[in-house]
């Protein structure tokens, strides 16, 4: 019995080594957003708290601690308090099988790639809950909204992660990274990173996609009842979910910690810099976007999903698998 | 060994409590949450059994699409209708049916098991050997080998009854109004804006 409560603590120090890193980046990554979105504008943007306004986003969280819990008399109180827990925790979870280099990985799973879709899928239940919990037109509207939104793209996300995986011939994350050690897979299928990314967008409820709290038609959409710490954790996990979309997409195309060209100076560089580095231009891209598309139309975003990506995925796998089949480069397995 | 007994017990305490909560909960949206949570432990339970490919695809397919098609229909319908007809009404024409499924269900998984257990090579495979591959691999060598034609006809049942369902719902609405997005995308300031001279006291007639 102590062995185990040993091997626990273990993992709990594990657990804390990896949960609270991304906590921190997660408010510089914010920090980061709304800078890069205000000079992008010619703003300054926060600039104020601390050195270069880095320490905006804990006063931001700290106004948020303080504040008060409204909870609307008309709610499902239990819902409404789960569903922002349920969305942190979600987006929380995902980490832990994110490799940061071929060592510092906390859980090296098999299914690797199928956890995290599968994590990802379950985060739409967040906003559901929020949206149906909080019994209010706006709210249920915006949770109508993303869940439909975010069904739709999952779908095609799914099949680009086909085409991947078609490639390395495992769901293991480490071994999908180490099979792109002489050509990372944004080349061969570059037009699959593309769709990807603009996926990824509409997953998160990013701009454009972000007509889930579309201000300008549902105020803030499932947030609209909000307040306090509980608006405060829908935050984190919607950007939690960002950079985890972000890792995911530099794991799956640009070669994870892998170095850019694997020569002498450029190898010595520590392999979870070179994640990092990955994960950050991926939301630099990310916050650009931010600034500079207006917001779709819903039905132009379905459109785009179901009629535009789906077909051109699976016609991109079909195409994946005929190459790797005709030049009898299928991956063998190692069994 | 213990902790994995431990495991073991608490997602099946889980997966038994919410699916009784699913037949007597009284609100519909929340029987549709322990659902989700009955399919979250019975996907455990297939992690826990070694069988992770089965316990994600669970996870992805059953809690990650269709139990959010349920909740969206759900959510939708009045639930306090719902109360009034289906659990306070007086006469209950549900019992009788569900009863004749449930039998049913019951004696179907009697026939699988009892095949299983006096029929031995039910389970034997002609290329499947026990070795230490990922279920992963296992399982793909067994579907495309062995099962290949049940495979490709559950495949065609799907995409059938997939076909079937838009074919119902379908039907060409007369007088909507829809947009072209290539006319939308296309147009110009030449095309779409003009400039007129108003006479005074004349106006000009729009949209000719």
């Amino acid at each position: 019995m102590f062995e185990y409560i040993q091997i626990l603590g273990q993992e709990v120090y594990k657990i804390l080594f990896v949960l609270v890193p991304i906590l921190v980046s997660v408010a510089m990554i914010v920090w980061l957003d709304r800078r890069v979105w205000g000079l992008v504008q010619k703003r300054k943007g926060p600039n104020v708290v601390g050195p270069f306004g880095l320490l905006q986003t804990l006063a931001d969280a700290l106004k948020y601690i303080f504040k008060e819990i409204i909870i609307p008399a008309s709610a499902n109180k239990a819902v409404f308090v789960l569903a922002p827990i349920v969305t942190m925790t979600l987006a929380l979870v995902a980490w832990a099988v994110i490799p940061m280099s071929e060592e510092f990985v906390l859980a090296d799973i098999n299914v690797g790639v199928l956890y995290l879709f599968a994590v990802s899928s379950l985060g739409v239940y967040g906003i559901i809950m929020g949206g149906w919990a909080s019994n209010s037109k706006y709210p249920f509207l915006g949770a109508i909204r993303s869940a439909a939104q975010m069904v739709s793209y999952e779908v095609s996300i799914g099949i680009i992660i086909i085409n991947v995986l078609l490639c390395v011939g495992s769901l293991n994350l480490k071994e999908i990274v180490l099979a792109q050690k002489d050509l990372w897979y944004v080349i061969p299928l570059f037009p699959m990173f593309v769709i990807f990314f603009i996926s990824a967008l509409a997953e998160t409820n990013r701009p454009p996609f972000d007509l889930p709290e579309a201000e300008a038609e549902l105020v803030a959409g499932y947030q609209t009842e909000y307040s306090g710490m509980m608006y405060a954790m829908f935050w984190l996990g919607e950007y939690a979910n960002i950079l985890l979309m972000c890792a995911m997409g530099s794991i799956l195309f640009l070669g994870g910690w892998l170095p850019i060209i694997d020569i002498y100076p450029i190898n010595l560089i520590p392999a979870p810099i070179w994640m990092i580095t990955k994960i950050l231009f991926l939301f630099f891209l990310f916050a650009l976007i931010k600034a500079i598309v207006p917001r779709y139309r819903y039905d132009q975003l379905m459109r785009l999903g179901w009629k535009i990506f789906l077909p051109f995925s699976l016609f991109y796998l079909v195409l994946t698998a005929s190459f790797l089949f005709y030049f009898d480069k299928l991956p063998k397995g190692n069994f | 060994m213990l902790i994995h007994s431990i495991f073991f017990y608490f997602f099946s305490v889980i997966a038994i409590f919410s699916s009784l909560m699913v037949i007597t909960s009284r609100n519909t949206v929340n029987s549709v949450f322990f659902l989700i949570l009955d399919f979250i432990s019975v996907g455990c339970l297939f992690i826990m059994v070694g069988a992770e490919f089965l316990g994600m695809i669970i996870l992805i397919v059953y809690v990650g699409a269709v139990a959010v098609l349920f909740l969206f229909v759900v959510m939708m319908l009045n639930v306090a209708e719902q109360k009034q007809s289906w659990f306070i009404g007086k006469k209950s024409t549900h019992i009788p049916t569900g009863l004749i499924v449930s039998v049913l269900i019951l004696l179907e998984l009697l026939v699988v098991v009892g095949g299983w257990k006096y029929k031995d090579n039910v389970m034997s495979s002609s290329t499947l050997e026990f070795s230490n591959i990922s279920n992963t691999h296992q399982l793909g060598l067994v579907m495309y080998t062995d099962y290949i034609l049940y495979f490709q006809m559950a495949g065609i049942i799907l995409l059938l009854s997939m076909i079937g369902a838009i074919l119902l719902t379908f039907r060409q609405r007369k007088g909507v109004k829809k947009q072209s997005y290539f006319n939308q995308i296309s147009r110009n300031p030449s095309s779409s804006i003009e400039l007129k001279e108003v006479e005074t006291n004349k106006g000009v007639k729009i949209d000719d």
